[in-house]
């Protein structure tokens, strides 16, 4: 269990994290996602006690990290893919991790085995390619079999056989009690692994709760409208109260009319109606109508207040 | 939501004392090759001038004026090659700690280890003794293989007389205390160029520097400078007595450079986000 309570982090004049709260509770997936520079790598460097907030606190399993005897088998992290020394052996690393916290060389095996690394341990880590990179730092990861796991974009540079191991691996550690937190700039990929989201744009919370509140509560669902007297039949929408836009093609989309209400109404005024379809928004659409202001600012400037809640 | 289930059979459950994290800086100082180049470089060095000093000094010996034979310091010539070492030393108790800031291994080390000043102190244990050691080891190596060379009528040194053994075993406590404050600037610095510039810098560059200077200012600073305390340190003869510090009180003062480059350095770390 982790618990990030209105954290703050400034560099310079730049607000990286601002007042952000949130939870990542053991047993699912918790992703942490938001556009790139959206301020993920900076609160899970202070999760992991690297850097230090200005404000506010993170505890894990109720304790700061400064305060965990053997952190490494209360926490496991993947920050940065190949954040190792070039002329060490993949052994060697996790042997010295390992040595850190009292846990034996077996586990070193253990680990290496697990992520398919265990004929190459023994080569210089310069050599990996950005996959074994990454299978390496999840290796260090799980070193201590901790209950607590942070992933920071755990894909990058694995090839698709590697991206299906990533996410079965990560639902197999949640499905254990795990806490297990995710990052990824990719929603499509969260729709995929994750149970539960935690949103974030301009360094502030956007949205947490359940990957299916989370498509319910922002894009919502609507229903495709098409006949041949589209203008009309926007008339008795609007009078009813729907909100209506444009689809193209004769096309309407109707919010706040189920597709039921809108086939009576079409009845009702005798018109005839080609196509009568409810639509769900994808992940990746609802995230993009999220965050598309996040994105925006980061090409003006600096001090435009940002809009929390979600 | 499920309870956590996690299976602690994989895990010792001894604490991860000092011991352990002594034991991982070990693992970790050996297992790159730059270590055991910088440690073959200071031997070939070392040991290298020892033998050309004592063969050169044998060789030309007849050509010495009266007063060049007069201050002759058979003990002193034959450990010129700490110098360079002093500087090869230096690289690798940088890199001890800024490869760790270049190749970002420094996070995986600061989540293992929380309590950053016990990594620096661990750190700092760890260079403190193999730089003693490498360096006690190569004085008494050159010096033994230099007085060996050496032939008369030159004449040569032996441990028991006066201030020889002192002069040897000084040699490998300024490359000990040397390395330490290597370290120290690194974890100031966290950049292996920088750190490597700046140690040489403090150790070659400001003394020149100085002796452009006049010397009635530069006199009184320059018996201060690493270089200056070293030559004392691994002499027997030495000219000019009131212009330098003691050995001991230079020993002193290198132990003080390095306390206060590691105590800030320390200082930083633990401020300093990673």
């Amino acid at each position: 269990m982790i618990e990030v309570r209105e954290l703050t982090k400034q560099y310079r004049d730049t607000v990286a994290v601002r007042d952000l709260s949130f939870e990542v509770p053991p047993g699912v997936v918790t992703g942490f996602l938001g556009p790139n520079g959206s301020g993920k790598s900076t609160t899970m460097r202070m999760i992991m006690g690297l850097d230090r907030p200005d404000h506010g606190s993170v505890s894990i399993n109720g304790r700061s990290y400064r305060d965990l005897a053997h952190p490494l088998r209360e926490v496991g992290a993947l920050l940065e893919a190949k954040a190792i020394h070039p002329g060490r052996s993949a052994y060697r690393h996790l042997q010295y991790l390992a040595e850190t916290n009292g846990i034996s060389r077996g586990r070193v095996e253990e680990v290496l085995d697990m992520v398919g690394l265990s004929d190459v341990a023994r080569r210089r880590v310069g050599k990996f390619s950005l996959g074994m990179g990454q299978r390496l730092g999840i290796a260090a990861a799980l070193l201590g079999d901790p209950g607590v796991l942070l992933f920071d974009e755990p894909i990058n540079g694995l090839d698709p056989e590697g991206i299906l191991w990533v996410r079965n691996l990560l639902k197999g550690l949640a499905a254990e009690g795990r806490s297990v937190f995710v990052s990824s700039h990719l929603m499509s990929e969260m729709a995929l692994t994750a149970d539960r989201l935690v949103v974030i744009g301009r360094g502030a919370l956007i949205s947490e709760g359940t990957v299916d509140d989370f498509i319910a509560d922002t894009a919502g669902t609507y229903v495709r409208v098409r006949g041949p007297r589209i203008s009309e039949m926007t008339e008795v929408l609007e009078r009813e109260g729907a909100s209506v836009v444009d689809d193209g093609d004769d096309a309407i989309a109707v919010h706040g009319l189920d597709a039921a209400a809108i086939g009576e109404l079409a009845a009702a005024a005798q018109l005839v109606l080609h196509e009568l379809s409810p639509q769900t928004a994808s992940l990746e659409e609802a995230f993009m109508s999220l965050t598309r202001d996040s994105v925006e600012y980061h090409g003006r400037t600096t001090d435009v207040p940002v809009p929390t809640a979600k | 939501m499920t309870t956590l289930t996690i299976h602690p059979t994989h895990t010792s459950s001894a604490p991860a004392g000092r011991s352990h994290l002594l034991r991982a800086e070990w693992t970790k100082l050996r297992t790159v090759r730059s270590t055991w180049w910088t440690l073959f470089a200071m031997a070939v060095v070392t040991l290298g001038v020892a033998a050309i000093a004592g063969a050169t000094v044998s060789h030309n010996w007849h050509s010495f004026t009266i007063i060049q034979r007069a201050t002759f310091d058979p003990t002193g010539i034959t450990l010129k090659g700490l110098l360079f070492s002093q500087l090869i030393i230096g690289v690798l108790g940088v890199l001890v700690m800024s490869a760790e800031y270049g190749t970002g291994t420094i996070r995986s080390t600061l989540a293992a280890t929380p309590r950053r000043a016990r990594v620096l102190g661990a750190k700092a244990a760890l260079v403190g003794t193999l730089s003693l050691v490498v360096g006690e080891v190569l004085s008494f190596g050159a010096f033994f293989l230099g007085q060996g060379l050496l032939r008369a009528p030159a004449p040569h040194a032996l441990l028991s007389q006066p201030g020889v053994l002192r002069a040897v075993a000084g040699g490998g406590v300024v490359i000990g205390l040397l390395g330490l404050l290597a370290l120290g600037i690194a974890a100031i610095i966290r950049h292996s160029a920088g750190a490597i510039t700046t140690y040489v810098g403090l150790l070659l560059v400001v003394p020149i520097i100085l002796q452009t200077l006049p010397s009635s200012f530069s006199q009184p600073i320059l018996k201060f400078m690493p270089f200056h305390i070293s030559d004392v340190m691994t002499s027997v003869v030495t000219a000019g007595q009131g212009t330098s510090l003691s050995p001991w009180a230079g020993a002193g003062v290198l132990a003080l450079y390095a306390l206060a480059a590691l105590g800030l350095g320390g200082y930083l770390l633990v401020r300093r986000d990673a």
